[in-house]
């Protein structure tokens, strides 16, 4: 059993009085790709917002439980969930790349974190378009509006920029939902070869997307956590009936 | 449709013809550059230099004054209040501000004034005026904030962004061609409004040179002019207001040059 990166202890989530999510206890392994699967609207964005503390910024959110990272519980009252959201990065469904040139955008993160000199700077840029895939066809771009570029590279550019921060988490809200088959493939790849560095939490709802990425999956239905485990037990010999009907694409 | 779209530009066009036609045998050179001679009120010749740019101080005071002021309030009312009754309380507030009719602005700006001590002055008009400005530049900030996608703030909460860094360095930057264009509504209310700065600045042949001294206005310069029984002077009168409408366009014109400059990074 690898390393547990993430540990969620009887979490419970509510918005403006409805549950969202009951009871969900799991733990998310370090430097693996974990796959949330469910139909949609049973709250697996909740939980990936739950764990970077972004719900907060929707007013009328409780939530009970435990999320244990890096030793402490990231619900506590006294968490800086700044520092929290520097450390698990997130990518959204659709692309949101910043009002800015390509270059601002991968050097937004660090200067908010007091990234001043600007060979440093220079030097993150380059980085983290090469780990997204763009630093060859954008290297002489870069002072160009974000929005120039296409729906698929906007998405990269989101993946640099989320990895400019030196983030330790990756959550991924479905991000390949809004991109052609040849984005969603650029993008595939490039989580694929991070997974050594990173813990990535991956939200899907192409279950053939998650059989070729996680190396662990979870199954979400109405807010509860119906069967987990490793991708190979989870996908070959679900033991749970409506894990077995989901997978054989009988709802969702 | 067409037809309401044809009536307003017509109406307008009318406006600005009837204006150039009466004003046109007074516009000169000597307008623009000199000052009154013979009195505001009787003077047949020499310029309006005094209430151009009496106006634009006036104005440009006026709405540097409201800029400093709206933009706190409108991200406050947006990125931190956004749903509060408060926040709800004031933009009410603000809306029924907006229609207040200004010549109580000017009322009210006269009665802080005496509290202060303060006389008939550009510094009276320029709290007046800001006054007059804040409803329209807040509300008009606070819709164009409004309309700034959820996505981009969430984006750099993401990235470990706080409030402040989030409002001031995306949302402001997505806002940039919309706020400028609520500046610039509220510059033109300033610069045409003559009835809050009646009490509050007065009006003078000569150059502003104080803020504590009165000063001319472009809006004052026509009501004054009209207001004589010789037809050369309501002459006068036109042509003033001619070259309020050619400040007006011309600050608008170079605004919307400017928002498609900032317009480049906006995401759509």
């Amino acid at each position: 059993m690898p390393e547990t990166e993430i540990r969620i202890q009887n979490l419970t989530v509510g918005y403006e009085g409805r549950e969202i999510l009951s009871s969900i206890t799991v733990d998310i392994p370090k430097n693996q790709i974990t796959a949330i699967v469910g139909p949609s609207g049973c709250g697996k964005t909740t939980l990936l917002k739950t764990i970077n503390r972004l719900i907060d910024t929707s007013d009328g959110a409780t939530f009970s439980g435990s999320v244990q990272f890096g030793g402490v519980n990231i619900l506590g009252d006294h968490v800086d969930v700044n520092d929290l959201r520097k450390q698990i990065g997130f990518i959204s469904q659709t692309p949101t790349p910043l009002p800015m040139s390509i270059y601002e955008n991968i050097a937004y993160g660090p200067r908010i974190h007091g990234v001043q000199d600007k060979a440093t700077l220079s030097s993150i840029v380059e980085r983290c378009l090469r780990a997204a895939g763009l630093w060859d066809e954008l290297k002489s771009r870069l002072s160009e509006p974000a929005t120039r570029l296409s729906v698929g590279q906007q998405q990269r550019l989101c993946l640099g920029r989320a990895l400019a921060v030196e983030p330790r988490v990756l959550l991924c809200d479905e991000p390949t939902s809004a991109l052609d088959p040849i984005s969603s493939k650029h993008i595939e790849d490039q989580l694929a070869a991070l997974r050594k560095q990173y813990t990535i939490v991956l939200v899907t709802h192409t279950l053939r997307q998650a059989k070729r990425l996680a190396d662990y999956a979870l199954f979400v239905y109405f807010g509860s956590l119906i069967e987990h485990g490793t991708a190979d037990q989870f996908f070959r010999s679900p033991t749970d009936s409506r894990t077995r009907a989901y997978l054989d694409g009988i709802f969702g | 449709m067409e037809m309401s779209t044809l009536l307003v530009v017509g109406g307008l066009l009318s406006i600005v013809i009837v204006v150039l036609v009466k004003g046109a045998p007074s516009l000169s050179i000597a307008m623009l550059t000199q000052t009154s001679n013979g009195g505001y009120y009787l003077g047949k010749e020499g310029g309006i230099l005094n209430a151009i740019l009496g106006s634009l101080y006036l104005a440009g005071g006026a709405t540097a004054i409201a800029l400093a002021v709206s933009i706190p309030t409108a991200l406050y009312l947006n990125e931190y209040a956004s749903r509060s009754r408060f926040a709800g309380f004031t933009r009410n507030s603000l809306d029924l501000l907006w229609s207040v009719p200004s010549i109580l602005y000017g009322v009210f700006g006269f009665i802080i004034m005496i509290y202060i001590g303060l006389g008939t002055s550009l510094l009276g008009g320029i709290i007046a005026l800001s006054l007059l400005e804040l409803p329209i530049m807040i509300r008009a900030m606070d819709e164009v904030l409004r309309s700034v996608p959820q996505g981009l703030r969430e984006a750099s909460y993401s990235l470990g962004a706080t409030k402040l860094e989030t409002a001031t360095r995306t949302v402001v930057k997505q806002a940039l061609p919309g706020l400028l264009m609520a500046v610039l509504l509220a510059l033109g209310r300033a610069l045409g409004d003559a009835a809050s700065v009646l009490f509050t600045t007065g009006y003078t042949d000569s150059l502003p040179t104080s803020l504590f001294q009165p000063v001319a206005s472009l809006p004052l310069a026509v009501f004054f002019q009209l207001g004589t029984p010789f037809p050369e002077v309501q002459q006068r009168a036109y042509a003033s207001g001619f070259i309020l409408l050619v400040i007006i366009l011309s600050i608008s014109i170079a605004s919307r040059l400017l928002t498609t400059r900032f317009n480049r990074f906006v995401i759509k």
